[in-house]
């Protein structure tokens, strides 16, 4: 196949996809987003003759728009940016889940810093702030008290972009030390890792250690629906167990890394999402054909 | 292995062989973030900042 691969930086992840798309023979072209113009109908990306284009966009908003331009195009792209949309934002990550039945945390969203204070106080100490785009664990807040929460909403209000001024404020969920990381491909679970950290931010991004970890089936169905939920695609459904033994699922990563689950699990990850990608493929060839 | 200059610091940074445009190496001199603009020749510039929107 030909498959073209958006980028702004080779991270280990695209080296580790990179490397196994040439053994396979298949031509790569690799798109550095940042040189790019996309018009309407046309694109200076040398992507339009490929059978797919694979987004690895470091950037969230490069990652939204490069995809709609290509989807415009009539290129098919992974991931779709209706998926990538959803997943961008914690808003309407969480309100997907929610309307699929995924268990997923409590969540409310308030647009004063006073009202934000309320919906803090409605779900008690502690609980969490997220910004509503952002990845790797960044300006997240364990809210302990009244005073932090004050504090916290004072400079978010001051001195946050617009999007910080969108008081994303959720239940905190007392997680067993770790959260689950699991890779799926159109919601079948590639591989699976648990991130362990005694902080409440276990992601791998902030250091949390990695173990391999293997899904019950409750997990599994999870999983799948999440996926369902968001569009479907090459995604990281994130999961944490609750005190009850419970699953949540608190969001799905349109972008996913692996370099981290690669060396965890046993699964050879990149070899597993070509294969998939291949499938994909001819997929789309067919589409194609019979257009 | 190929080396480059760190643009930073005008240092020699070692470069592994299936170096590819776009990644990022790290000078040991200085400690700058580079990014790989080119593999043949290698050629490294700084690399870009940290954007709020980057992640997964």
């Amino acid at each position: 196949m030909k498959l073209g691969l958006l980028y702004s930086r080779i991270r280990k992840d695209e080296k580790l996809l990179l490397s196994e798309l040439r053994e396979r023979g298949h031509e790569v072209v690799k798109v550095d987003v940042r040189k790019q113009r996309f018009g309407l109908s046309e694109t200076t990306a040398d992507v339009l003759d490929c059978d797919l284009v694979l987004d690895r966009c470091l950037a969230t908003s490069r990652s939204l728009y490069a995809t709609r331009f290509l989807a415009a195009y009539g290129v098919p792209t992974i991931n779709a940016p209706e998926t990538a949309a959803v997943c961008a934002d914690k808003v309407k990550n969480s309100l997907a889940l929610e309307a699929a039945g995924v268990p997923t945390p409590a969540t409310e969203v308030a647009f004063t810093k006073e009202a934000a204070m309320d919906a803090i106080e409605a779900f008690g100490y502690p609980c969490v702030i997220k910004p509503v785009v952002g990845s790797w664990g960044r300006l997240m807040a364990k809210i302990d008290s009244e005073t932090a929460a004050e504090a916290i909403l004072e400079h978010k209000a001051t001195l946050g972009h617009y999007e910080h001024k969108v008081f994303y404020v959720q239940e905190y969920v007392d997680k067993p030390g770790r959260d689950i990381r699991v890779l799926a491909c159109d919601g079948e679970p590639v591989a699976a890792m648990t991130r362990s950290s005694d902080h409440w931010l276990t992601n791998a991004a902030k250091g949390g250690e990695t173990a391999d970890f293997e899904l019950d089936e409750e997990a599994r169905d999870l999983v799948a629906t999440a996926s369902d939920a968001v569009g479907g695609g090459l995604l990281g459904v994130d999961l944490m167990e609750t005190a009850d033994g419970e699953y949540t699922v608190h969001e799905v990563n349109h972008t996913v890394e692996f370099k981290a689950l690669n060396e965890a699990s046993a699964v050879d990850v990149p070899a597993a999402v070509v294969d998939w990608l291949e499938l994909k493929a001819e997929v789309a060839d067919e589409a194609v054909m019979t257009a | 292995m190929t080396e480059a200059e760190c643009v930073e610091c005008g240092g020699t940074v070692a470069l592994h062989d299936d170096l590819e445009v776009g990644e990022i190496v790290d000078c040991e001199t200085c400690g700058a973030e580079l990014e790989v603009v080119d593999v043949s020749p290698p050629v490294l510039d700084r690399a870009p900042e940290l954007e709020e929107d980057w992640g997964e």
